[in-house]
């Protein structure tokens, strides 16, 4: 008979056994997430964000939006006829954190993009309640007075190759010319950047000119939110996209 | 005496070490604040060298005059006492916290402020999260370890100072942590928002405690290692694995404070929740099981109902609880694979769980009256109710068919608050009742009727917070799917939201009234710590007859 | 190693080797021999010197 008295009088052993126990579950669930080719799906048009988009992204995160806002619409009926196609994992792949959140205080936000006008996006960030009455949204005024930092732009696209997305070299040592070219289209560096990220949108998000702000950044961000992935080529029921 | 001429003899080189480790720690934090040119970093990096600096005066002073009579006694109580302070102070605070980010809910032209960014309910709800949960619990669970493995091995605890820089270290990783999510540092994450610098010094704190912990073990007169202590090991190292594998990520700069995560999407995703998930399962609950069975047998005179049960629950619970993370990620883009392993050992978790909580109630069997006649068993009585409760409703919650109409929605924050206030906190503040005759060596609390009162009122809160968040959360839950009779869908989301402010008002008065009844306890606490004892209080009301 | 043969796996294997450590776990605890052991073990708190 096994004696359990070893665990209670060689308290190392008892530490190694809670670890094996505890690790079992992690590895047989979490572990094949990263080699089953299955876990995402194959889907065409997704793209590294742009440097605004990332620098939107950080704002996004920084602010803890994903308290009250989800990203991530589930295959239930209401829900896509509300916020649109389910969400795919293809979609959130180039998400270094994922934002998928764990509760609606405000709307799903993975498809948020293109649906309202960044005019919209403005006076809802500025003051939520002067566009919808009933919001409980916090305000968010000091983003279209605060100038967008992009020091580190380059270095934040470094580190996010080092984690696994796609950014060449090109798009390295252009960050700062693309960040500032999405938010400018009388700039020179407009096709370049489009070229490089395909799909972008190109315009002066915060409707002031004269500065690059916090807002610019973050009306970008939310603006291709869920636009990039093809839907038409999308075959939900092709066997390699069902998991 | 022979105690002190060992401590004379061995020279103290962990009064070198420990705070050595802190100097060097607050020298790497210089140099951030010296050359970071990010006013977040600097911030930070001033944050925590002026908590440093703080801690290394409080230790010049208690060293002053010569090694402290508490570093001779058998037992170390000094640091139970100071870790007594923190929880009642960080629970005072997180407790607080939640109650503004509810009035935000419920008020919202009232509780924000344009101007004032750090005061919007994105920053402040991981605030009041990790103040709570660890600030709060942290704290409880560092000083009922600290104090149980110390009764439970008849050693003193291990590593001389060592324990203190695990004390103090943690108290600057929450400072750092919080203040930081307030100028918007944060890795986004729920639960693990700390950025990577705060993880670093967070990992080596916890390393710390773990020796110390175990060195407490190696030393013990008692040949068994009492299940408490089995509890607790499980939430240090479970723990430990969980917050280094879930906070990998690449700073952008050594000198920034943001980090990207290591990994993208669906398996940060799982990752994540397979970290908080288990942050329930094993600070949550591990580490305030093992208050269970020390406090309850303790307070209520018996041992523990069955050993055997303990050994059958703490191996089981271990084993399931941390497979039941993906139930977070039903119907998303999660595969359904590992949606289904998850609601099935979510379901299966059902048994421990009560195993536990019968563990826990039986032990009273026989000695019900006891009840009647201390509220503070009654408080670690009805905290295990909770318990059971929340146990039962998760499990309920994990079910695909159930979690399709939960999720997303306040009902989760109804049974995350059922177990948080019921369970966490009562368990916590019915240890904290023990502890603060025993370690300030009084007769009994300042006041039984301040305990009663308390106990009252915050369970009443509960009430009222959980109820409305049930009917909120189902009533949004149904709002979402409804259809009308052309089938288009009946509400627009904005007219959901404005549906719930009724229960938000609820909800904001449950917190309140759970919040009074922290306060009343702080004050009985800090009367009973200065030895005062309340004289209208009526004993003879109160027959003692449990203890005949 | 694709997704069909991790699943059967897990199945089979898989639920013969919870089954094992849970009859294990169990014989553990509820062996008579150990009944003593425990009793003693779970006196722990209530026979302790104050301090």
């Amino acid at each position: 008979m096994f004696d359990h008295g070893i665990f209670e009088r060689h308290s190392l052993l008892l530490v190694v056994g809670i670890l094996i126990v505890v690790s079992i579950g992690g590895i047989v669930e979490i572990a094949p997430l990263f080699y089953l080719e299955s876990t995402i799906e194959k889907v065409q048009g997704m793209r590294p964000y742009t440097p605004l988009e990332l620098a939107g992204r950080a704002i996004y995160v920084r602010e803890g939006c994903y308290t009250c806002h989800s990203q991530m619409i589930r295959p239930l009926r209401d829900e896509v006829e509300r916020y649109g196609h389910y969400s795919l994992a293809a979609e959130s792949m180039y998400d270094h954190p994922f934002q998928w959140g764990s509760k609606r205080t405000g709307p799903d936000l993975a498809r948020v993009g293109n649906k309202y006008s960044d005019e919209w996006h403005r006076a809802h960030l500025v003051d939520p309640r002067s566009v919808v009455p009933e919001s409980v949204m916090p305000p968010y005024k000091f983003l279209e007075e605060t100038d967008l930092q992009f020091d580190t732009i380059e270095e934040a696209l470094k580190a996010n190759r080092i984690v696994g997305v796609p950014y060449t070299d090109d798009m390295i040592a252009s960050a700062r010319a693309d960040l500032m070219a999405q938010a400018n289209p009388e700039s020179d560096d407009v096709a370049a950047f489009q070229k490089r990220y395909p799909k972008a949108q190109v315009r002066d998000f915060d409707g002031n000119p004269q500065r690059l702000t916090e807002m610019d950044a973050v009306i970008a961000y939310l603006q291709m939110l869920g636009t990039l992935v093809d839907f038409s080529t999308y075959k939900a029921d092709a066997p390699e996209n069902r998991r | 005496m022979n105690t002190e001429q060992a401590a004379r003899r061995d020279p103290r080189w962990d009064l070198f070490f420990a705070p050595g480790m802190l100097v060097a720690a607050l020298l790497l934090a210089l140099i951030e604040a010296a050359k970071s040119p990010e006013p977040q970093m600097q911030i930070q990096a001033w944050t925590f060298l002026l908590a440093g600096i703080g801690v290394l005066v409080w230790t010049v002073r208690r060293y002053a005059r010569g090694i402290p009579a508490d570093d001779q006694s058998p037992y170390a109580n000094d640091i139970v006492k100071a870790g007594v302070i923190a929880s009642m102070f960080w629970g005072l605070a997180g407790m607080a916290v939640g109650l503004i980010i509810a009035l935000q809910l419920a008020f919202p032209n009232l509780f924000y402020f344009p101007d004032l960014p750090f005061t919007n309910f994105g920053r402040i709800r991981p605030l009041h999260t990790s103040a709570v949960i660890f600030a709060f619990g942290g704290n409880v669970l560092i000083a009922t370890s600290f104090y149980v493995v110390q009764r439970t091995c008849k050693a003193r605890l291990a590593g001389g100072f060592w324990p203190w820089f695990v004390f103090w270290g943690y108290q600057m990783f929450i400072l750092v942590a919080g203040t930081g999510y307030l100028i918007g540092v944060t890795e986004g994450r729920e639960y693990a928002e700390p950025e990577w610098y705060a993880d670093i010094w967070l990992t080596l704190v916890w390393v710390v405690y773990l020796l110390v912990f175990l060195g407490t073990i190696w030393k013990r007169k008692e040949p068994h290692i009492y299940v408490a202590n089995w509890f607790y090991l499980a939430f240090i190292v479970t723990i430990a694995m969980l917050h280094i594998v879930n906070n990998l990520s690449m700073p952008v700069d050594l000198l920034s404070t943001k980090s990207y995560s290591a990994f993208a999407g669906v398996q940060d995703a799982l990752t994540q929740w397979w970290y908080g998930h288990n942050a329930v399962g094993f600070f949550l609950t591990a580490g305030f099981l093992a208050i269970m069975y020390y406090f309850v047998p303790k307070r209520a005179e018996r041992p523990i109902y069955s050993y055997r049960l303990s050994i059958v629950h703490f191996w089981t619970l271990i084993f399931i609880y941390i497979w039941a993370g993906p139930h977070h990620l039903h119907y998303t883009a999660l595969p359904v694979w590992a949606q289904t392993l998850g609601m099935t050992f979510s379901i299966m978790l059902w048994m421990p769980s009560w195993g536990g909580m019968i563990n826990g109630l039986m032990t009273l069997s026989g000695a019900w009256d006891k009840l009647r006649t201390d509220p503070v068993l009654r408080m670690l009585v009805v905290s295990v109710a909770f318990y059971g409760m929340s146990t039962f409703e998760g499990p309920v919650m994990s079910i695909k068919a159930v979690n399709s109409l939960s999720h997303y929605t306040d009902w989760t924050i109804g049974h995350v608050h059922s177990g948080a206030l019921g369970w966490v906190g009562f368990v916590s503040f019915g240890a904290l009742y023990c502890l603060v005759p025993w370690l300030w060596k009084r007769q009994r609390l300042y006041s039984n009727s301040l305990v009663e009162w308390h106990f009252w009122i915050s369970t009443i809160g509960i009430v009222f917070y959980i109820t409305s968040m049930w009917v909120s959360g189902i009533m949004q839950g149904l709002m979402w799917r409804a259809y009308n009779e052309f089938g288009f869908l009946e509400y627009s989301f904005v007219e959901t939201v404005a549906a719930m402010h009724p229960y938000y008002m609820i909800r904001a008065f449950g917190g309140l009234l759970y919040l009074s009844g922290t306060v009343i306890m702080a004050y009985n606490l800090w009367r009973t710590a200065r030895g005062d004892i309340r004289a209208a209080e009526p004993l003879a009301l109160k027959p003692q007859l449990a203890t005949a | 190693m694709d997704y069909e043969t991790v699943s059967t796996f897990a199945k089979s294997w898989g639920v013969v080797y919870f089954m094992l450590m849970f009859v294990a776990v169990c014989a553990y605890a509820f062996w008579p021999r150990n009944k003593e052991k425990f009793d003693r073990a779970a006196n722990i708190p209530l026979n302790e010197d104050e301090q």
